[in-house]
């Protein structure tokens, strides 16, 4: 980096003003929708400047939303908590499922052990329309649909798998000595999982809930079909903004916006975590 | 009174036989160097011991109880890995404090323990440093810290110097057996280094090829080698090795190498007549008179300083290349190109069966050889 020439540095800058812009423009657009009111919003050309209006906020917060043909109920704020009880409870179980699992598929080498880990990932691979309808009858039956709990239950396709392959990559980077080093010192196994393994793979274990938490909370399809409108988080409830009178672009923008605060928030709160040096000079290279 | 013993100990990964049906009785109190060249084994056996492995067949006793179902955290073995093994998100304190904080007694007692041993190895004054802000040095004495300071029964150390820089590994080569005396522990000391094996065990136990070559003090094992291989361990220059032929007439015992013949004591006389290997260690050849009995003529083909000695590379009338690390008084100036004639006491020179490898003992009584 220290040789590069002013040309080179003026023309690095302007190929990361450009890649900034072109990913973080749909953002800043929507912040700017958010706060127009609908005719602003489709007027032609766009303009960059308007009166602020907190009319798309407060008819989402309130539940009244005003349209050409009538004041309509949102539960948008209902969707919000689901999303949250959702994505919050199907991580915090798939840690506790998926991080002894993990340590086991990269310490132990048991019959089909390979075979089981990847059988746990294929269920990434399979489309969800595939077992879908399958799951909603069974749900039905067996009375598990509409439920957190069953909801729960099925977002475990998308976050277990995912948590079980990155911690594992993190668990098999510690040298396994350290773990014996703590053992011959007297401690059980239990404690020696629990005081050596965990913090060693604390960085993993964040970048893997962090991630698991930003799929479950963007997926759609299992909740559009699984959940009714009392269970439905947030991306199925933004269906409700296609109204008779109209799409209400204001009140979509805002709600992306109150909907994507969550994940930015702890991405950037975890953003520390994943940084952290993984073996911190415990062993020499 | 033997603490440690292993009978017929196998270890095996996959196909390969890392340790084939090993025996070791190990004293207690005493310090066992085990040595060998990498790959022989040295660190499994120390695994197997601190139960971190387990051997396919045999047993680990340990004061006459087996080993085998018990727990590592249950051995009462202390160790000290060649790559550290420190915990890396606990202080130094913390590290060496682990093996403390495992035991009933809790408390104070526990600061008080660290801050001894942290004394003892003079790295007190980096005990709240993370180990990452550590040298190669205070790493391992911090390592070294943690397995001693729960005064372990059975101290395993897997070549702790390897990682430290020449001066440090010299200090700890003097500091070391003093440190050991000090807490009675039996230990076991593996190394690459035939000079660290020499300086720190009260035996040697040479590991080769998944086997015990010999396990013997460091003077048997210098002086009465129980193979070729084991003799090329030990010594620097390595020992000179030719094939020779044993032949006795008129109760004189000589060795024909080449064009020269070298005096044998009496006691190899049985050895007459077999293809053998003669060994010369580099510091027992001395300068003879030309012309005398036994004399070799040699050319310097190369001169190597090695600290207060100076090796020299010398070829023989025959071509052989011979190594000298002796000082030759009046002839210790020969420089490269000069001649020399050169000899050994009948002593000094082994004798190894060459089909075999196995050194031939001379008989000092009866003039005849054991093997």
């Amino acid at each position: 980096m220290q040789h590069m020439s002013t040309g080179e540095r003026v023309l690095r800058g302007i190929l990361i003003a450009l890649a900034l812009i072109f990913f973080l423009f749909p953002i800043f657009w929507i912040v700017l929708m958010s706060f127009q009111t609908n005719a602003q919003i489709l007027r032609i050309p766009p303009s960059l400047f308007f009166s602020p209006t907190l009319e798309n906020y407060t008819s989402l917060i309130t539940g009244q939303l005003k349209t050409a043909s009538g004041v309509l109920t949102l539960n948008f704020m209902q969707n919000l908590f689901n999303s949250f009880i959702l994505s919050t409870a199907s991580v915090a179980l798939s840690l506790v499922l998926a991080v002894p699992a993990a340590y086991a598929f990269a310490r132990y080498k048991f019959r089909f052990s390979e075979d089981i880990a990847f059988t746990l990932l294929s269920f990434k691979f399979a489309p969800p329309l595939l077992v879908l309808l399958p799951l909603t009858i069974y749900f039905q039956k067996i009375g598990l649909a509409n439920t957190y709990f069953g909801l729960i239950w099925v977002y475990q396709l998308i976050t277990l798998p995912l948590i079980l392959w990155i911690v594992r990559g993190y668990f098999e980077d510690i040298s396994p000595d350290i773990e014996h080093a703590y053992r011959i010192a007297g401690h059980s196994w239990a404690k020696t999982f629990f005081k050596i393994s965990i913090p060693l793979a604390r960085p993993g274990i964040a970048a893997a809930a962090l991630l698991s938490f930003i799929f479950a909370w963007n997926n759609f399809v299992f909740a559009l079909v699984l959940a009714s409108a009392d269970k439905q988080p947030v991306t199925v409830g933004a269906l409700a903004f296609v109204t008779a009178s109209g799409i209400q672009y204001g009140q979509i923008a805002a709600a992306a916006v109150i909907s994507i605060t969550p994940t930015l928030a702890l991405a950037l709160f975890a953003q520390r975590y994943l940084v952290e040096g993984l073996s911190l000079g415990a062993v020499k290279g | 009174m033997t603490t440690l013993a292993l009978n017929n100990v196998t270890k095996r990964y996959g196909k390969d036989t890392i340790l084939d049906a090993v025996s070791l009785s190990i004293e207690d109190g005493e310090t066992l160097a085990i040595f060998g060249p990498s790959g022989a084994g040295k660190t499994v056996l120390l695994r197997l011991i601190a139960g971190m492995t387990e051997p396919e067949a045999g047993e680990i006793l340990m004061n006459g109880e087996d080993l085998i179902e018990v727990a590592p955290e249950h051995r009462s073995v202390g160790m000290a890995f060649q790559n550290f093994a420190l915990f890396p998100h606990m202080s130094a304190f913390e590290n060496i404090a682990a093996p403390l904080e495992a035991k009933p007694a809790k408390g104070d007692g526990i600061a008080v323990g660290v801050r001894k041993i942290a004394e003892l190895l003079k790295i007190d004054h980096v005990l709240n440093h993370a180990p990452r802000a550590l040298s190669n040095g205070q790493k391992q004495r911090t390592a070294l810290a943690r397995a001693l300071v729960g005064a372990p029964k059975i101290l395993l150390l897997d070549d702790p110097l390897r990682n430290v820089d020449a001066k440090l590994r010299f200090e700890m080569r003097l500091e070391l057996p003093r440190l050991l005396e000090g807490f009675g522990s039996t230990v076991l000391y593996v190394t690459q280094d035939y000079r660290e094996a020499m300086a720190l065990g009260d035996r040697i136990a040479v590991l080769m090829d998944g086997r015990f070559a010999q396990v013997g003090t460091p003077e048997e094992i210098y002086l009465a080698p129980a193979t070729i291989a084991v003799a090329e361990l030990f010594g620097d220059p390595v020992i000179n090795l030719f094939d020779a032929e044993v032949m006795a007439e008129d109760g004189h015992v000589t060795a024909r190498v080449g064009r020269a013949r070298l005096a044998l004591p009496a006691g190899f006389k049985a050895a007459a007549g077999r293809p053998v290997v003669l060994g010369i260690r580099p510091e027992s050849v001395v300068r003879s008179r030309a012309g005398s009995a036994g004399a070799i003529n040699a050319t310097v083909a190369a001169l190597l300083p090695l600290n207060d000695r100076m090796v020299r590379l010398l070829i023989t009338e025959d071509g052989q290349e011979f190594y000298t690390s002796r000082d030759f008084g009046e002839g210790s100036d020969a420089g490269e190109g000069a001649t020399l004639t050169i000899g050994a006491a009948p002593e000094d020179i082994m004798l190894f069966d060459k089909e075999s490898g196995h050194r031939i003992a001379p008989d000092a009584a009866a003039g005849r050889p054991i093997e």
